[in-house]
Parts: structure tokens; C-alpha cells; sequence
């Protein structure tokens, strides 16, 4: 009894410290982007509220200006939002795409050809940056939303797990269903599309949030403000701090630090049901 | 109101496996006929041939006469039942019975009436807005069935639908299959390699072995009169009695003992005698002996099992008797037994031609 009650202190002890010592830094730099820019300059890191929440935040959401010479953070969330969404569903789409036609349609380079799709995870984005940059570049997509999107959009890990579930799922299913007179796109979206119900939603959460925190191809993508997704915009509000003889306003960063933060956990946190759901368990 | 017809079918599989091999078969209308045989056989893929799920490599196939070989399932008009249901497991089971329907067009009032008016046949009316995971396997399987049944097709094919069910169901199954089979007339195929099942449900029987069918007709025909020692082991329950033997100087020699009453078989061959059960009897001059090994009472009568003797102690042969009256019999007591020779059977072991 007494072994135990020192277990749980203990073992709840760790879990605590962990959260604390995961959690700290969003606590500061949330705390910090209440307070004003002297402050900050005088004081360093701020450990509790300040007085300036309203105006910093409705000054970087709002006001042209603001932050960057010309986009608001609303419009670079935006951005990241169209990003996000368009990462996810353009990955679900075609990884749903690629396993429905490599496991229902008997042609001949089923299987090596998702060997080929697969070895792509050995070929990620950063290696391929210069070539994929030329390409969107000589397509005249820099500073665009397609730009943005479609050299990220295969997914070969997405297809791998589409086609995992596929060929879990009976085939007597396909047969009735071909007996029923359901074609191939019928098949698709009246049997297969419910059943993924809830694979889909998982990979669209995950997908959204690698999606939005995309870094190095929107940094390489985009040259001109108004196309600025809202990480990019953390990065480039460091150049705009120093610039002039002002006052640095790192509070402003912590702002936009934590609107870059905020959507991500709430998809997840609304959706987390789903998404274990989607991950542990399927309905056959 | 369908005939089917199959001529000269044969299915390899890409594997090289000969699956099927040279089926010939009429089917007329209305019929219920029944595909039974060993694990492995090929009763499967010939319905599923039949259903259109796969190639036919060689013979032809016809509904009402019409070829039907490149026809896809959906056109084929047939109707089919798994074995572990395969229903939608999102749908409800109303959108599970009307999915084919809708598929084909049908007005949603018509498609409404259809579905209820087969639900209440089949008793799952009450469950149409349920799930399949919400349902019991017997009503499970009804849904299966309505599913089939909903679509009035010209076949419907069942692939031991019965099987995932318990013992006590799946007689109760059995008999509504066969009732509403009945009621609705449609030409149906059922396998299945029970054959408890297959002598209950047949209009005709196909027992198939090895790819071919060994011999079609009625269970009847098939238990009295079997063509091959195939079709003679593999239908009846319990089996029948198979003793080695051959033929010496005009008797038929079984083991040490010589049996009177047979004529002109070949000598030199190996041979097999077969005799029913029922077809064999306690009498105090009969020609067989049997030292008693365990007596199973079933109420109305009692199988009696015993080694024959006469026979090598290392390989005994043990021989099956279904006696009416409740005998009182020790193990290890001797008795003789007689049975009537002219039905009794003798093959050919070698090629498993029935001879007698
Ligand atoms: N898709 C396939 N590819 C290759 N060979 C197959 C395939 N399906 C079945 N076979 C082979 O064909 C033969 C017949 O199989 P089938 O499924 O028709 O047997 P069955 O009589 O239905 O047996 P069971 O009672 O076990 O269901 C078997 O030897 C099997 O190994
Ligand atoms: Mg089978």
C-alpha cells in the first residue's frame, strides 16, 4: 500500500515534469507577447501576463503594417489554412487514388510500381528542392498557392497505408458488390470511401499539420509577402524587428508565434477522437 | 424460369492449378442442385464461375441457351451468397438489400416496397435500419439472403452459406432455404461439403472429386446406387463399410473369410466390398465375424463397431452395423453378422470403378 502510493506519486511526478518541461516555452513566449516592446527590451522573458494582449494581437491580425510592411498575420494564416487543407485532401485524394488502383486493378506493374512509390520516401522534398524549385519557377507558379501545394502533394506513406487497409478489406466485399452492379467508381465511393471513413480523417489530420508547418519549400517558394505562409512569417518578422532605429518588437513575434501554433492544436484536439480512432480501430 | 448449362468447362488457374476439369451439367428450371465434395475440389470456383467472379479457361456456359461466357456478373443476373456474408458493413441492412436495386435503376417506391415485402418473408423486418455489426450471424445470414432474394435474378448461388452458423441453426437455415427455394422457384446451385446438408436440400446432387463430377443425381440415386467407390465413401453417414477383398476360385475373399454369391469379377485385381450399415445383420450362420469394439445407442437404433475378423491384428479393418433393437452387447464379444449380397457393392480400388 504504502509501495504504491510512492509508485503513483512518482510515476505522476515524471509525467508532470515532462508536461511542464514540454509546455514551458509556449507558457513564455505566451506570456511575453503580453507586454510591451520596453518591457521585453528591459526585462528579457516574461513569466506572467502583461497589459497588452488587445492591442498586440488586434496590431498583428489586423492592421497592414503591423508586423510586416504589407500582410497582416490574418492574411498569412489564411495562407497556411489554404496550404494545410490543400496539403491534406490533395494527399488523401492521391494516395487514395494510387492504392485503389494498385489493389483492385490486376495490371501487371501493380507491385513493382508501388515498390517505386514507396522508395520516394528515400527521395524527400529537401533533396529534390532544386529541381522541384525549376520546375514550379519555369511553370511561372512562384508566389502561388498551386506552386505551393502540388510538389508536395504525392505521398507515399499515405498510399502505403490506403493500400494496407484496402487489402484488409474482404474481398467477397468487391464481388457482392460487382453482383450488385457497382462499377468501379460506385465501388469506390459507395463501399471503400465509408469504410476509410475514419483512416481518412486520421491522415487528413496528420497531413494537415505537416502540411501547415511546411518550412523549407514555402521558404524557397515564396518571395513576395502577400504569399507568406504564417511559419515563414516567424522567420521573416526577425528581419523586420531589427530593421530601423525602433525599438525591437519581440513581442509581436511571440504573437505570431502563438497564432502559428493555435490551429494545429485545435484541429487535433477536436478531432482527436477520430484520429485515435482511425489509428486503432476499423469497421469491417 | 432459367436453365443453366454447362458444357466441357474447365478452369486453370494462373498458378497451373487445374481447378475444374471438364464439367458437363443441365440444369432445368426451378431445380435445386447441390455441388458437394471434399475440401479443395473445385465446387467453389466452378459456382463462382458460375456467378461470372472467374475467367471460364475452356468450355462454354449457358442461361436459357445464351452464352454467357463474356458476360459480366452484374448482366448475368444472378444473385449470390457468401459464405461470410459479405455485407456492407456501413449500410443499413435496408441500403444492404436495395444497393443492387438502385444500381439498376429501380424507382425508389418500387425499390421501398421490394425490400420490405422480402424483409418480412425472411422475419428481419424489424432490424431494416440496423446494421449488420448489430445483428445476430442467423440474421445476419437472413440479410444475406433477402439481399439475394430482393433481386428476383434468374440463379441464386450459395457458397456454404451455413457454415458460420451453429449445428441447431443451421438446420433450421437448411429447412427455410429449402421452403423458400420452393415458394420462389428459381434455379439455384448450393455448395456445400457437408453432406448431411446435401442429401437434405438436393432436387439433384452433384458429388465432385478432384475438379470432375464424379456422378450426378438424385440423393437417392447417389446412396444406393453410386457408380464409383468415390461417390459410395462420400455419401451416407454413417460411411458405408469398405473391406479389401479379391476374387479366388468363384468367391470373393475378404480378409481369411470366403463369401459365397458373387460371379464373374476379374481375379488378380484388388478389390473393395462396400455394404451399408442397415444392410448387414446379426445371424448365427453369417459368414462375417466381428469381435465387438463399442456400442453407440442413438435411441431408435444403435451402431454396433467391431474388427473384423479374419484380418491381420496390425491393420484391423472395422466394420459399422446399424441394428434396430437396443442390443446389449460387452466389448470384446463375437458375434457373427450376414448382409444381403445383392446389395452389396464391390469396386475396383485401383481405378475406383464399381464393378458389382
Ligand atoms: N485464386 C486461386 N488461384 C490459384 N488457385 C486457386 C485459387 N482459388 C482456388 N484455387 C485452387 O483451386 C482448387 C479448388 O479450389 P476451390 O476453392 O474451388 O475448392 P472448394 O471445393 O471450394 O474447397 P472448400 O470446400 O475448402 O471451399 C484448390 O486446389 C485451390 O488451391
Ligand atoms: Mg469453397
Amino acid at each position: 500500500m504504502n509501495n504504491s502510493f510512492w509508485r503513483k506519486l512518482s510515476t505522476h511526478g515524471i509525467l508532470i515534469l515532462g508536461t511542464i518541461f514540454m509546455s514551458a516555452p509556449v507558457w513564455v513566449a505566451f506570456m511575453s507577447s503580453t507586454h510591451a516592446a520596453d518591457t521585453l527590451f528591459r526585462e528579457g522573458l516574461q513569466y506572467w501576463f502583461g497589459g497588452h494582449f488587445f492591442e498586440t494581437y488586434n496590431e498583428v491580425l489586423f492592421v497592414e503594417g503591423g508586423v510586416m510592411k504589407k500582410v497582416t498575420a490574418l492574411e498569412m494564416l489564411g495562407n497556411s489554412m489554404i496550404l494545410g487543407l490543400g496539403f491534406a485532401i490533395g494527399k488523401v485524394v492521391i494516395s487514395m487514388s494510387a492504392a485503389y488502383a494498385i489493389v483492385y486493378f490486376r495490371f501487371r506493374l501493380a507491385t513493382p510500381l508501388f515498390w517505386v512509390i514507396f522508395l520516394t520516401l528515400l527521395l524527400p522534398l529537401e533533396v529534390r528542392i532544386v529541381p522541384s524549385y525549376e520546375v514550379v519557377a519555369g511553370l511561372g507558379l512562384l508566389n502561388t498557392h498551386t506552386g505551393l501545394i502540388v510538389p508536395l502533394i504525392a505521398s507515399a506513406t499515405g498510399t502505403f497505408f490506403f493500400r494496407q487497409y484496402f487489402k484488409s478489406v474482404p474481398e467477397e466485399l468487391l464481388e457482392a458488390a460487382r453482383l450488385d452492379n457497382a462499377g468501379p467508381m460506385r465501388f469506390l465511393i459507395d463501399v471503400l470511401v465509408p469504410l476509410s471513413k475514419t483512416m481518412i480523417a486520421a491522415i487528413m489530420i496528420i497531413m494537415f499539420v505537416v502540411g501547415w508547418n511546411q518550412y523549407l519549400w514555402p521558404l524557397i517558394m515564396t518571395t513576395e509577402e502577400n504569399s507568406y505562409t504564417i511559419v515563414i512569417g516567424i522567420k521573416q518578422i526577425y528581419q523586420v524587428l531589427s530593421e530601423g532605429g525602433e525599438l525591437p518588437q519581440f513581442q509581436k513575434a511571440f504573437a505570431l508565434t502563438i497564432l502559428a501554433v493555435l490551429p494545429p492544436v485545435l484541429v487535433v484536439l477536436v478531432f482527436q477522437s477520430w484520429f485515435v480512432k482511425g489509428l486503432v480501430e476499423s469497421e469491417k | 424460369m432459367s436453365t443453366l448449362t454447362l458444357s466441357g468447362i474447365n478452369k486453370r488457374y494462373d498458378n497451373g492449378a487445374h481447378a475444374v476439369r471438364g464439367v458437363d451439367m443441365e440444369i432445368s428450371d426451378g431445380e435445386l442442385i447441390v455441388f458437394v465434395g471434399p475440401s479443395g475440389c473445385g465446387k467453389s470456383t466452378l459456382l463462382r464461375m458460375v456467378a461470372g467472379l472467374e475467367n471460364i479457361t475452356e468450355g462454354e456456359m449457358k442461361i436459357d441457351g445464351v452464352r454467357i461466357n463474356e458476360t459480366s456478373p452484374a448482366d448475368r443476373d444472378v444473385a449470390m451468397v457468401f459464405q461470410n456474408y459479405a455485407l456492407y458493413p456501413h449500410m443499413t441492412v435496408f441500403r444492404n438489400m436495395a444497393y443492387g436495386l438502385s444500381n439498376r435503376g429501380m424507382a425508389a417506391s418500387e425499390i421501398e416496397a421490394k425490400v420490405r415485402e422480402t424483409a418480412a418473408m425472411l422475419r428481419i423486418g424489424d432490424y431494416l435500419e440496423r446494421k449488420p455489426a448489430q445483428l445476430s450471424g442467423g440474421q445476419r445470414q437472413r440479410v444475406a439472403m433477402g439481399r439475394a432474394i430482393v433481386r428476383s435474378p434468374k440463379l441464386f448461388l450459395f457458397d456454404e452459406p451455413l457454415s458460420n452458423l451453429d449445428a441447431k441453426l443451421r438446420v433450421q437455415m437448411r429447412i427455410e432455404i429449402k421452403r423458400l427455394q420452393r415458394e420462389l422457384g428459381v434455379t439455384s446451385i448450393y455448395v456445400t461439403h457437408d453432406q448431411t446438408e446435401a442429401m437434405t436440400l438436393a432436387d439433384r446432387l452433384a458429388v465432385i472429386n478432384e475438379g470432375k463430377v464424379e456422378q450426378m443425381g438424385s440423393p437417392m440415386d447417389l446412396y444406393s446406387d453410386p457408380k464409383t467407390l468415390f461417390v459410395a465413401s462420400f455419401i451416407g453417414s454413417p460411411h458405408i463399410n469398405l473391406l479389401p477383398a479379391s476374387f479366388e476360385a468363384g468367391q470373393l475373399q475378404v480378409g481369411a473369410t470366403a463369401l459365397p454369391g458373387f460371379e464373374g469379377l476379374p481375379e488378380a485385381v484388388p478389390l473393395m466390398l462396400g455394404i451399408r450399415p442397415e444392410h448387414i445383420a446379426q445371424h448365427p450362420e453369417g459368414g462375417i465375424e466381428i469381435s465387438v469394439d463399442l456400442v453407440e445407442q442413438l435411441g431408435a437404433d444403435s451402431l454396433i463397431y467391431g474388427a473384423v475378423s479374419g484380418f491381420d491384428s496390425a491393420e484391423p479393418e472395422e466394420l459399422c452395423v446399424r441394428a434396430g433393437e437396443a442390443l446389449q452387447l460387452a466389448p470384446g464379444e463375437r458375434i457373427k453378422l450376414n448382409f444381403e449380397v445383392d446389395r452389396a457393392m464391390v469396386f475396383r480400388t485401383d481405378n475406383g470403378e464399381r464393378l458389382v
